[in-house]
């Protein structure tokens, strides 16, 4: 991406030549295919750098698919999918920005580059909404993880401090159980609720569905601020399983990561925005809009795997 | 001046120029923000030298520390933690700046940022502000290692393990892991800078298999950079999170798994390990086939073996977590795949001695740590074929074993292969000439104090010494004495090196411009080179080719025989540099 701006070199001839060609590169051909190769290796890193969060969820969803199928359904699908759209739009615009700036069509690109930054603004938008949401229910990461809205029979504060504590206190009692254990050399039993229960906690079967709660009006309901009480409690019947709150820790650390970098790639094409008003892109020189629109492709692929391993898990 | 014959691309015959890369533009911005790689590589030295001062000093507080199994600077016993709170920190912080700040930017940052696009025939690296954002980020990276010492120290050791990483009551560990965040992005742009390089500057006429076998190694370790360093971004970005919201990937109170951390951690860390060995090992391709004058054996092996490294190295990591809870199954996988990376490793040696074999081998200082390097990377490499073996690896796991096997791929590897460079290239980056006994005695210094530091280590390791303690068994003292007196060894034979290396600056011998007999292209630029490296690209040959290089006793400094001239191409008309003169 840097190569653009190299023909201010300090032992550069001075003048601007249409080809933008650095001191160093022989031809334009030259500082293009340089430019490209190093994209895609920057696109390789960005990959890598998702990739350790990719093995976290796929490492965490082994162990635990109880945890994701349960904690899954706090997730707005709707605005995750219009989301989706927003973004798949972006990149179409973005790609025909590329287009336009390969032709010399300055306006078109003017346009379609304002029309990206402006899908991004509507992504990030929504999911503003989609966190606040979560912020306002408790339905966050770690120690933070507080829901107000759990299946079962409405519990309020002071029955879940209660079960909190009666829940610490097994906890304890096991850890003892298998020291004990470990010192006898006799087998530790844990006590029921603490352990993964394969039966209890089974993924909800067609028999327990109740698909008639999933209406076009519930459907309508999802795009509102406010989910409307107990539909979690429809959908999942039983206790919910034990550390829901590991689907939050992933689900906020890959879609903030995501959110970063769609915000970076907002500031790279207000960068080439400015650049193309300035009708600096044209049939010879057009490397920058090419490199910064496959870095919005990427930001784009990252969340089409994203929506459906967060959204769409049942 | 007039009796110069045009030799385009050669230049031996010509004097140094008065304008070089070291006098064309003045003032210290004209440093900070410059885009010469070359600038770039000299800044980076120094950075990397002053880093490396404070390693060795806090290297040496450890050491002294040990003088005395209750602890000579912070006394105390096994009761009384706090005591150890400051050994503790001085540990971690000599393990952090060796691994981040010296040995990972060493040799690529330094060395490679100066000698790559020289080697090339080329002006510049492909993107020279990315290259002058990876040193400015690498200083970024120090200071918020400055930073974690301020904000409550680091005692985490440089791994950063949890679960204990996340409930130190140390306060600097998050600063000190956006710190490695930082220096880690700055060596991913390093990396995909030498790669496009690589890639699409070579001048006509250099094939892959006509590169020298220094851009094969830094093109291999580019490639690790780019793959692995972004996993060990993610990670420390949780281990951030991990201390500042208490996210839970990594913390089993809220449901996360400690482990991952070392998978993850190590998933760059140890080809991390090849990012720091395998630019030495192209330093020594170079040296030791200049330095026998002898055309390298085995070019194609060597070549290949650094990818190879680079390709296994990524598959070996399970080897740090044999007993940390793997399955059988993994272990013995990941044992095979360890012993199966010694095999590339070895045959990078075994060329380099048959280079050795029958050629007219000149004991300068560089060739000096290059057979010291041959010794001490055989013990670092077969130590590690030891601990890679399962059974007796429960046993050496986390013992002072471990602790000499590093050090002798860490320090008898890199940082020899990196003086090693630093000795050959020198009179090439500053255009002077180092007192050369002076030279062999302080490599000779090295070798004996980092033997008498290690060997010792080995000793009390198989013995049950285990790492990272500030205090021991008094049944391990004479070994811990040793060890620290062959550290006091190595220290002064540094302060040696510097002080010679310093001297030459102000009054060494002027450096002719082939002062060893190399045929890579950096030598037929003039020393120092000037500011645009080649005005055309100059012409290829066999960087090996040692037979057409002659000693000229007139320049003090080898030529390249007049009789074999080569082809000029048809584009070049006059001599690039005479019309400047």
């Amino acid at each position: 991406m840097s190569t653009a701006a190299e023909t201010h070199d300090d032992h550069h001839d001075g003048h601007q030549d249409p080809y933008h060609l650095a001191h160093h590169f022989d031809t334009p051909q030259q500082q293009f295919d340089a430019g490209k190769l190093g994209i895609w290796l920057f696109l390789t890193t960005e990959i890598l750098l998702f990739s350790g969060l990719f093995c976290a969820y796929a490492v965490y969803r082994a162990n635990h698919p109880e945890v994701f199928e349960f904690a899954h359904l706090y997730l707005n699908k709707p605005l995750g999918a219009i989301n989706t759209v927003v973004l798949l739009f972006s990149s179409l615009t973005m790609a025909w920005g590329v287009r336009a700036a390969q032709l010399g069509q300055k306006n078109l690109l003017v346009g379609l580059l304002a029309l990206t930054i402006l899908c991004g603004f509507g992504f990030l938008g929504i999911k503003f909404v989609e966190y606040r949401v979560k912020f306002q229910n408790g339905e966050l990461w770690g120690p933070h993880y507080n829901p107000k809205e759990m299946p079962g029979a409405a519990k309020d504060e002071d029955d879940r401090a209660k079960e909190d504590r009666q829940r610490e206190a097994e906890r304890k009692k096991h850890e003892e159980a298998i020291t004990v254990a470990a010192l006898t050399n006799t087998v530790a039993t844990a006590p029921a609720g603490y352990h993964y229960d394969q039966s209890k906690y089974a993924p909800a079967s067609s028999d327990n569905v109740d698909f008639a709660s999933i209406s076009p009006e519930w459907v309508r309901q999802q795009g509102s601020d406010t989910k409307p009480p107990g539909s979690i409690a429809e959908t999942w019947h039983g206790d919910p399983p034990v550390n829901a709150q590991l689907f939050f820790s992933i689900y906020f650390v890959m879609t903030g990561l995501h959110g970063l970098h769609v915000i970076a790639g907002m500031i790279c094409i207000a960068w080439i925005l400015i650049r193309a008003t300035k009708g600096e892109f044209g049939p010879h020189y057009f490397n920058p809009v090419d490199f910064v629109g496959l870095y919005w492709h990427i930001v784009d692929l990252i969340w089409i795997f994203l929506f459906p391993l967060l959204y769409l898990i049942t | 001046m007039t009796a110069i014959t045009p030799d385009f691309g050669r230049g031996e015959l010509l004097p140094p120029l008065e304008d070089n890369y070291l006098t064309h533009s003045r003032g210290i911005l004209s440093w900070i923000f410059t885009l010469d790689h070359k600038r770039i590589g000299v800044m980076y030295l120094v950075s990397v030298l002053t880093a490396f001062f404070a390693g060795g000093v806090m290297a040496m507080l450890i050491r002294t520390q040990l003088l005395k199994s209750g602890g000579l600077i912070w006394p105390g016993d096994a009761q009384q933690h706090n005591a150890f709170k400051a050994y503790n920190e001085v540990m971690t912080l000599h393990g952090a700046l060796m691994v981040f700040m010296v040995l990972i930017p060493g040799i690529p940052g330094a060395l490679g940022n100066f000698v790559l696009p020289i080697m090339l025939g080329a002006k510049d690296v492909a993107f020279p502000r990315l290259n002058l954002m990876s040193y400015h980020l690498y200083l970024w990276g120090a200071a918020f290692a400055v930073l974690a010492i301020v904000m409550g120290g680091v005692d985490t050791g440089w791994t950063f393990y949890t679960p204990y990483s996340v409930k130190t009551d140390f306060g600097g560990v998050e600063y000190m892991a956006f710190g490695v965040f930082i220096l880690g992005f700055s060596s991913i742009f390093t990396g995909l800078n030498f790669i496009v390089t690589i890639h699409k500057l070579r001048p006509p006429g250099m094939t892959w298999f006509r590169m020298p076998l220094f851009l094969w190694a830094i093109y291999a370790t580019a490639l690790i950079q780019v793959l692995a360093t972004p996993v060990l971004g993610i990670t420390v970005l949780f281990l951030i999170f991990e201390r500042t919201m208490h996210i839970g990937i990594f913390d089993s109170r809220y449901g996360g798994d400690p482990i991952l951390f070392q998978h993850f951690f190590w998933f760059y860390s140890h080809p991390a390990v090849y990012i720091m060995i395998l630019p030495a090992m192209g330093i020594m391709s170079e040296v030791i086939s200049t330095f026998s004058r002898r055309h390298i054996f085995g070019y194609k092996l060597i070549a290949l073996s650094s990818v190879a490294i680079a390709a296994i190295g990524f598959l070996v990591w399970g080897h740090h977590m044999f007993p940390n809870g793997q399955s059988t199954m993994i272990d013995t996988i990941f044992s095979f795949l360890t012993m199966f990376v010694a095999i590339p490793s070895a045959i990078k040696v075994w060329n380099w001695l048959a280079t050795m074999y029958h050629g007219s081998i000149d004991m300068k200082t560089p060739m000096c740590y290059a057979c010291s390097f041959l010794f001490l990377f055989a013990i670092g490499g077969l130590t590690g074929v030891f601990l890679g073996t399962l059974s007796v690896d429960v046993h050496l796991h986390d013992t002072y074993f471990v602790v000499a096997h590093f050090h002798y791929v860490m320090f008898g590897g890199t940082m020899i292969g990196f003086l090693a460079g630093i000795h050959y290239w020198w009179p090439k980056m500053t255009g002077k000439m180092y007192n050369e006994s002076l030279g062999r005695l302080a490599c000779l210094g090295v070798f004996i104090g980092f033997n008498l530091t290690f060997i010792p280590q080995f000793i009390m390791g198989s013995n049950g010494m285990p790492r990272r303690y500030a205090s021991f068994d008094p049944m391990y003292l004479p070994y811990h004495q040793l060890s620290t007196i062959g550290a006091y060894i190595q220290f002064a034979s540094f302060l040696l090196i510097a002080v010679y290396l310093v001297h030459s600056l102000y009054s060494g011998k002027k450096a002719p411009v082939n002062p060893w007999g190399a045929a890579t292209l950096e030598w037929s630029c003039c020393s120092p080179p000037p500011h645009d490296n080649f005005k055309f690209p100059p012409q290829v040959g066999d960087p090996y080719d040692h037979d057409a290089i002659v000693f000229d006793e007139r320049l003090g400094g080898y030529v390249r025989d007049e009789s074999i001239v080569p082809e000029l191409p048809s584009n070049a008309p006059h001599h690039p540099l005479t019309h400047e003169l």
